[in-house]
Parts: structure tokens; C-alpha cells; sequence
């Protein structure tokens, strides 16, 4: 049995699909490449795909990952059965335009799942005022000191309590253990208006922190814009790397000059 | 001409289902621009994920974009969400492939496969700019277009739609873009809109109704009259001879996001000739068609293939009708490209033990329920519908199911048709009873769902002149089968709401008066009417009242036979003379108590001698069946002896009450 690990990009128009139309998308990828993969036992087998965390729809990433489990004959070398450096071109081919496969790599037995091994994850995106939002001090010529300012007090508070909707009930939560990093990167446009590059990394324990949890905490009147998942951590020996070794290709950069929209 | 993306995306955040507004299917045109092309919107006029599956459009946006100087895009109903937020911010009808203005086509052209969708269809319209009345239109305006089954009946929509297609749509579309080219290339000047109507009225199979004059005595019509002497008085249907020369779609449409029939879809002919009596469907769409079995074949690997779907439709009106269903099927499974992973299935189940043998077959994969559709709980009933299933055919089936793994079947009925008395509506529930007892014999669990839906007389059939049931009558049938099923463990009771049956009927039936309803209906807010959530029963009887229209006159009058219907001026071929003569055998069925009602039964042309309903003759084509004989096992009035029709398997007789 062989388990092989692949990360891809989302974006463009389909980061408006769900984690499950993501699903389908590679199911149907698998298919076309007519990948081995195994198929669970029983009346309605379905192929072993074990995807990461859920990307939120409407977000992009750079970085999302799946593990695959191949039938027990597959062969993994490139002479006579399937050449992993070659699967993210061939399985590009097949996704849709805007997922693409940028690197795959045959993981260790034993290696654990995605859900229980990310620890963090590095999100970039825009915060804007929400439309009707009133937000004076926005649109004075300190906005960006202002918003520095806020930034640091959640940084050096010990708590910082913010209250969000979930399935219509209102939870109080502190966020503060999962903000390990925030910073802002720069202005959107040349207008306040186009909002404020931000970039934070946010843990998944014991839950998964979204970015617009933390701007709730700088100003409820803020949204979020073009947000785009740049990593997923994992924890080694105490040390924090991505999930697959392989560098990050070099059409994947997350430089700002490079957030320009894919559609 | 430029793409409403950026004023798009930043709503999309806020509506649920978003994929339904981004496109990006693969076989998509993907963005592109109209800029010197006759360009189509084709629209469905519902939700995305109802619409998109459409094989109608499907065909007709390949064909459209295969040929040279024409472009076809595609929109759906944007949801109620999507649309307050669209109007809030001035925002119109869009395109999903290049996010382009509605109003920025030559045609909107619509698919109009139920009546519950028609002030929808206004709704788009007016979303996209453009005057719901066809009179208001000018010249800058796109032509509003209409096809699909609904358009058999073109008149409760006269008012709003600038040109119906009636029929099959392969050939017409080139014929309409060559008309519309020219209508382009002169300059669409004033005046030049209704010349291109009037060139459009002679096209055969397209009705234009600003054409043609109707006239009333008191609430009788008693004319419809060309205006001009070359517009033709009956507007006769297309219908394309060989379905082998037209292989669509041949780039089926995968969405990104989850839709209904999520497989791959291949149409194995079209046409039907039972003769259910009720059967709009089967009405409109002979002959039958077949296409070569080489062809289905070919079809389903090159599309599996590109699509990486594992699920693949056979479609047709009765799929297992088709010659040789059996050797395709096998060869589909047996594929080696396929490796056993993909299961096929068959829509429109015909009822007997050989079609569940095919079932078990293609079901290897993944086993979901079965389900056929008896139509009527009584044998008696089924003869006047000319629905021949036998009891002993129909209890083969479900012991054929039953034993080979399934635990749920699923029956279709109909309740409210042409002399139904109580015994006939509980027959539906002694029947679903019975069939749990077949089934209990192989799993304690074994159950059965009766599915109940009030019938519509449809336009075009030989029910046309039946006064429908009303709401009320229908409830009460219902109620009688609640009550009969109520201590069934193994039946499961469904029903459609009698309410929306009964707006159905307006639709269905009505003239061009009831524009003015759907009209007002429309603009007090009545959209996606065919779902129940929004749904509004009062706005339709307060609409009638307020332009002094009968229900009962309109959904439950019968018809005379000298009564002018309002569809007359519309031919699907078929002869007046077979469909009265059909009604009457009907009605003659219903009145033989006993065995002997099957001889006023209509057999299956395909395999027995032509009784001449026009279908074929009028337009000098035939049935294109690859075997002269009928399907292995017989079923449904071929071969078989009728006179024992209603008998029951004595062990059911004994055992089945509670």
C-alpha cells in the first residue's frame, strides 16, 4: 500500500466552489488520469482520498493539500508503473482551470492524517471596511498608524475575546492563544478605501481560526477580501515545516507583487 | 460589451451557492466576446443546479458555437438572494460564461419544460433590461425565444415571448441565426424588428404570435387568424429524422458544483409510442428514433473518458424499450476502460422481471433504489390511461427486485384521471401493500415509497378535453390513501401539494388571457413557483378573479369536441381524429367491467400495425427501430394476453391485508 501526498492551488473563479465540489473535482481527475487508487470495502466503495483541512469557499490557496492510497500493486517508480514527479503535470491536465497540482510525494507508513498533523496555517488578505459599515476613522489620514496601533494592542493583550455566529447561535470565544503572528503588509490601493494587505498565521487547535475572526477583533465593521491560504505547518522534532519536503515551485510564489487576481 | 465580473464577485460572499453564478464548467466556451456574432443567451428558467443538466440547451449551445459567426452563453434564475442583491445594485441578468449583460445578445432563448417556470421566464426578462411585453420591444431589444415541451401550448405566454419553437431544435437554430444575421447586418433599424418576426413566422416550426389574431365570443374562442397571407395556420413541429446524425451533446457540460443528474447523460432515442394517453411526452415527440447502438456506444466511452464521470444515463422516454438495451449495457460494464467502476442507469424503468434483470446488472456498482412507474392502482384504471402493466407483471418486477438485493422500490402513481372512482384510488395503496409483501418475503426491512401526483390534463393528448380534478377532490384522494397506508409500516405515502397541481392546470390548459395572470402574479412577487417554499396558491385565484377568469371554466370544464383549443394552431402531427378516437376508447375502457377492456386499447406501433396518428405520415418519416420485434419478455400490451390483466398471484390474495 502506498500513500502519496500532493499540495495544490485554488484559485480564480472556482475558489467560489465548496471543500466537497473540490471533492468531486478530484475524483473525477483521478479517474480521467486513471490513477489506481483504492477503494473502500462495502456496498457503496468509494476511492481512498483523504483531503486537509477545508478551505472556506470564496478563499484561494497556494497551498492545500490531499493523500491518496494507491491499489497494493501499484508500482511507484518511473520505469513500469507511475512516476509521482510526473503526477502534478498529468493531474493538472485533468482538474479544472484554477486547481492545479504543484508537487507529489510517496509519504512514510504511519505518517498522520492531514486533519490531526496541521498545526497552523498562514492566511494574506485584504480588510476593508463592510459596505454601510461606519468606520470613521478609516477614512482619516491616520487610518493606517490607527490600524497599526489596533494590531499591536491584540498582539500584546493576554486576551482578546471576540463573539461570532455559528448556525445561528452566538459563541464567545478568546482568540488570542490562536493569533501567533499578525502583521500588515500594505495598502491595497491608493485609496483607504481599497483596504490593507494583512498577513497572519493562525493555529487549527483546537479549532481552526479564520481571518475574519481576527478582524473582528480590530473593528467588527471590517471584512474580509481576497483571501488566499499561503501555508499549512506542520510540528517535527519542534520544528515547523510544511507537509511535503519538496520546495515550494516557483510559480506558487506568495510574494504581494504576485496577489493579483487569477481571474 | 464588457465582463460584470468585478461588480459580480464582490456579491458572491453573500448569497448562498455561489458556484452557481461563476460558470467554469469543462466544455464551457469559457470567456470570450459577441463582437460581430449572432449571439445567443440560452436560458433555463430556473435555479443553476436544475438548469444546467438541461440536455436541450446542452445541444443547441454546441451547435450554436460550432457554427462559424455565431456565439451562444448561458444564464439560469439567479436565486431570491442573488436577485435582491442584483437589483439593489442595478446589476442585470448575466451570462455565466463571460459575465456579459443579458441584454447584450440578439436572443434570449428559453427552455420551457414545466409551467410553474413561465413567471420565472418574465422575471429574467425584465432582469435583464428588456420589456416583459413583447409589444414594448423595440428594436435595441434582444428577441425573447422559447422551446421544450411547454411551448406545445404557446399561448398563456403569447404575450411575452416574440418567437416559439415547437419540436425538435437541431436544424431550426442555423435557420433562426441565418435570419438574425441579416436582421444584424441590416442595421436593426426601426421597423425592422417585426419584418424579421414576420420572415420568422414562415420558418417551419416557429410560431411567432404577434402574427396571428385571436378572437372570443364571450369566454369561447372562435379564431385564430394569420395576419398575413403567407404566415402559415397551423405551425406544424420539427422533428429530426435520424438521430444518428446528430451525436450531442459531444462536450457534456461538467459543473463545478453539484447539480441534479451529476453523470454523464447520453439520449439512446427519443419519441415513445406506448401511448400512455396522459403522456404529454410521448405525444409530441414521435416517431421513434433510435440511435445506432455503434453510436451509444462510442458516445458513452468518449464521454466517460473526458469527463471522469462513473455514472452514465442511458435517456430516453423508456429506456428499456430500446433494440438490443441489453448488449449495450453489458458492453458498457464489461469495458475494460470503465474497470468495473462505473455503474450505468436507466430513467423511465418499464415494468416487468427482464428490465429489473437489466437493472441488477448495471446496478453492480453502487445499488440505489428502484423505481417504476405503474401510473394507476387498478388494472382497469390502467387500461383507460392505456398504461398496460398487468398485476402479475407488475408483482414479477418488484419480486424480481426484491430478490436480487434491493430493499426499496419506488412506485410513480397518478391520481384524478378520466373516470377514477375511490376503488381505483385505493387501489394505489393495496397495490404498494402487496409489494411489500413480495418483498418481506426475501428482507424483513423491505419497504416501498408510493409516490401520488395529481394529474394535469396536457395540451396535444388525448386527455386535452378531461376536466381536471379539483384541489379539494384531490385532497380527499389523498386523504383516502393516508388513512389506507396509515398503519402500513412498509409503505411510505408522498404526495404533491393538489394546490400547485391546480396552477399547473391554468398554465397548462390556458389562453392568452391567462398572460395577463401570469403577468400579475409575476409582478406581485410570485418567482420559482415550482418550488414549495415559494409557492403562493393566492396569488394565482386572486389574479384570475382580478381579470375576471374561471378556474373551473379554465382546469376543471370538459371540453366538447367542436370547442376551438387554444393550441390547435400548434401540430405535433398528430391527427385530431386519432386523439378524439383515443379519448373515446378511454372513456369506452373505463365503462367494460371486466376483462374485455383491453380491446379498446392502442397498441405500440413499433411492433404492430401503424394506426396512422399522423406522426409519422404527415412529414413523410418513420420509426427508426433497430428490431422489428419487441423487447425480450414482452411487457405492457406486446405479446402477452391482456385478458388476464387484473389477475392477482393467489398467494397475494390470501396474505396481504393487515
Amino acid at each position: 500500500m502506498s500513500k502519496v501526498r500532493i499540495r495544490f492551488v485554488k484559485l480564480g473563479k472556482i475558489r467560489w466552489t465548496s471543500h466537497r465540489d473540490v471533492a468531486r473535482m478530484w475524483e473525477r481527475a483521478f479517474r480521467r488520469v486513471e490513477l489506481p487508487l483504492a477503494y473502500s470495502a462495502g456496498f457503496s466503495p468509494r476511492p481512498k482520498v483523504s483531503f486537509g483541512l477545508a478551505l472556506p469557499t470564496g478563499h484561494e490557496s497556494v497551498a492545500e493539500y490531499l493523500d491518496i492510497e494507491l491499489v497494493t500493486e501499484a508500482q511507484l517508480d518511473g520505469e513500469s508503473g507511475i512516476d509521482v514527479r510526473a503526477l502534478p503535470g498529468r493531474l493538472s491536465a485533468a482538474l479544472p482551470s484554477g486547481v492545479d497540482a504543484t508537487a507529489a510525494e510517496v509519504i512514510a507508513p504511519g505518517t498522520p492524517s492531514l486533519q490531526e498533523d496541521v498545526a497552523s496555517c498562514t492566511w494574506r488578505w485584504v480588510a476593508v471596511p463592510k459596505e454601510g459599515a461606519d468606520l470613521p476613522w478609516w477614512s482619516t489620514d491616520s487610518w493606517e498608524a490607527e490600524l497599526s496601533a489596533r494590531v499591536s494592542a491584540v498582539l500584546s493583550a493576554s486576551s482578546v475575546v471576540v463573539t461570532r455566529t455559528r448556525k445561528g447561535e452566538e459563541l464567545t470565544d478568546d482568540i488570542r492563544a490562536g493569533i501567533v503572528t499578525l502583521e500588515l503588509l500594505e495598502p491595497a490601493g491608493l485609496d483607504p478605501s481599497h483596504g490593507m494587505w494583512l498577513q497572519a498565521e493562525l493555529t487549527c487547535w483546537p479549532r481552526t481560526l479564520r481571518p475574519s475572526e481576527v478582524l473582528v477583533a480590530l473593528d467588527p465593521g471590517l471584512e474580509e477580501r481576497h483571501v488566499r491560504r499561503t501555508h499549512q505547518w506542520i510540528l517535527r522534532d519542534g520544528a515547523r515545516r510544511e507537509p511535503l519536503l519538496e520546495a515550494y515551485p516557483s510559480g506558487a510564489t506568495d510574494a504581494p507583487h504576485a496577489l493579483e487576481r487569477a481571474s | 460589451m464588457t465582463s460584470l465580473w468585478p461588480q459580480i464577485e464582490p456579491i458572491l460572499a453573500h448569497v448562498q451557492k455561489p458556484a452557481r453564478y461563476i460558470g467554469c464548467e469543462e466544455g464551457a466556451v469559457g470567456p470570450g466576446s459577441l463582437a460581430g456574432q449572432v449571439a445567443w443567451l440560452l436560458m433555463y428558467p430556473d435555479v443553476y443546479e436544475i438548469g444546467l443538466p438541461n440536455q436541450g440547451l446542452q445541444i443547441l449551445y454546441e451547435l450554436i458555437n460550432e457554427r462559424p459567426g455565431a456565439r451562444a452563453e448561458r444564464s439560469y434564475a439567479p436565486w431570491t438572494d442573488m436577485e435582491a442583491e442584483m437589483r439593489r445594485r442595478g446589476l442585470p441578468l448575466f451570462s455565466v460564461d463571460s459575465h456579459l449583460p443579458a441584454g447584450d445578445f440578439d436572443l434570449l432563448a428559453f427552455n420551457l419544460s414545466a409551467e410553474l417556470v413561465y413567471t420565472n421566464l418574465l422575471n429574467c426578462v425584465d432582469l435583464a433590461g428588456v420589456p416583459v411585453r413583447a409589444a414594448d420591444r423595440g428594436p435595441e431589444h434582444p428577441l425573447v425565444a422559447a422551446g421544450g415541451h411547454c411551448t406545445f401550448n404557446p399561448e398563456p405566454l403569447a404575450d411575452f415571448v416574440d418567437l416559439f419553437v415547437i419540436g425538435d431544435g437541431e436544424e431550426v437554430v442555423g435557420e433562426i441565426t441565418d435570419a438574425v444575421q441579416a436582421w444584424k447586418s441590416g442595421g436593426r433599424t426601426a421597423g425592422s424588428r417585426q419584418r424579421l418576426l414576420h420572415d420568422l413566422a414562415r420558418v417551419p416550426g416557429v410560431y411567432v404570435p404577434s402574427c396571428y389574431d385571436v378572437a372570443y365570443e364571450g369566454p369561447r374562442l372562435v379564431a385564430v387568424t394569420p395576419r398575413y397571407a403567407d404566415v402559415p395556420e397551423h405551425v406544424e413541429k420539427r422533428t429530426i429524422a435520424d438521430l444518428a446524425a446528430w451525436p450531442y451533446p459531444k462536450q457534456q457540460l461538467v459543473p463545478m458544483t453539484e447539480v441534479v443528474h451529476d453523470r454523464l447523460n447520453v439520449e439512446i432515442f427519443r419519441g415513445c409510442t406506448r401511448g400512455c394517453r396522459f403522456c404529454q411526452a410521448g405525444m409530441i415527440t414521435r416517431p421513434v428514433r433510435e440511435r445506432p447502438a455503434e453510436q451509444v456506444r462510442q458516445m458513452v466511452s468518449d464521454g466517460l473518458r473526458r469527463t471522469g464521470y462513473d455514472e452514465v444515463s442511458l435517456t430516453s422516454l423508456s429506456s428499456a424499450d430500446y433494440s438490443g438495451i441489453d448488449e449495450v449495457v453489458t458492453g458498457i460494464i464489461e469495458d475494460p476502460a470503465c474497470s468495473g467502476q462505473v455503474s450505468v442507469s436507466l430513467p423511465s424503468l418499464r415494468v416487468d422481471a427482464f428490465t429489473v434483470g437489466i437493472a441488477s446488472q448495471i446496478q453492480k456498482v453502487r445499488r440505489t433504489g428502484l423505481t417504476f412507474a405503474p401510473e394507476a392502482g387498478t388494472w382497469r384504471m390502467r387500461q383507460v390511461i392505456n398504461k398496460l402493466i398487468r398485476e402479475e407483471d407488475l408483482y414479477g418486477a418488484v419480486e424480481s427486485a426484491f430478490s436480487q438485493g434491493w430493499r426499496r422500490v419506488k412506485l410513480y402513481f397518478l391520481t384524478g384521471l378520466p373516470t377514477e372512482t375511490d376503488e381505483d384510488t385505493l387501489g394505489i395503496a393495496d397495490l404498494a401493500r402487496n409489494c411489500v409483501a413480495v418483498g418481506r418475503r426475501h428482507h424483513q426491512g423491505a419497504s416501498v415509497t408510493a409516490s401520488v401526483g395529481g394529474f394535469v390534463p396536457k395540451p396535444q393528448t388525448p386527455f386535452q378535453w378531461f376536466g381536471q380534478d379539483t384541489a379539494g377532490e384531490l385532497g380527499r384522494k389523498i386523504g383516502l390513501l393516508r388513512d389506507a397506508t396509515r398503519r402500513d409500516r412498509g409503505v411510505q405515502l408522498r404526495w404533491h401539494d393538489p394546490k400547485a397541481t391546480l396552477v399547473e392546470g391554468i398554465a397548462s390548459r390556458g389562453d392568452r388571457r391567462v398572460g395577463a395572470v401570469i403577468e400579475e402574479v409575476w409582478r406581485r412577487g410570485g418567482t420559482f413557483q415550482e418550488w414549495s417554499e415559494y409557492f403562493l396558491l393566492d396569488l394565482w385565484t386572486e389574479a384570475m378573479a382580478a381579470h375576471g377568469l374561471s378556474i373551473d371554466w379554465y382546469v376543471h370544464r370538459s371540453r366538447d369536441r367542436d370547442e376551438l383549443l387554444p393550441w390547435a394552431h400548434i401540430s405535433a402531427g398528430l391527427h385530431e381524429d386519432f386523439l378524439w378516437q383515443d379519448w373515446q376508447d378511454a372513456l369506452a375502457a373505463g365503462n367494460v367491467a371486466g376483462p374485455e377492456g383491453h380491446e379498446h386499447s392502442t397498441p405500440d406501433c413499433r411492433w404492430t400495425p401503424c394506426y396512422d396518428c399522423g406522426a409519422c405520415t404527415g412529414y413523410g418519416i418513420e420509426h427508426v427501430v433497430a428490431s422489428p420485434t419487441p423487447p425480450a419478455g414482452g411487457s405492457q400490451g406486446t405479446g402477452q394476453d391482456l385478458s388476464r390483466g387484473a389477475e392477482v398471484p393467489v398467494l397475494l390474495r390470501l396474505g396481504a391485508r393487515p
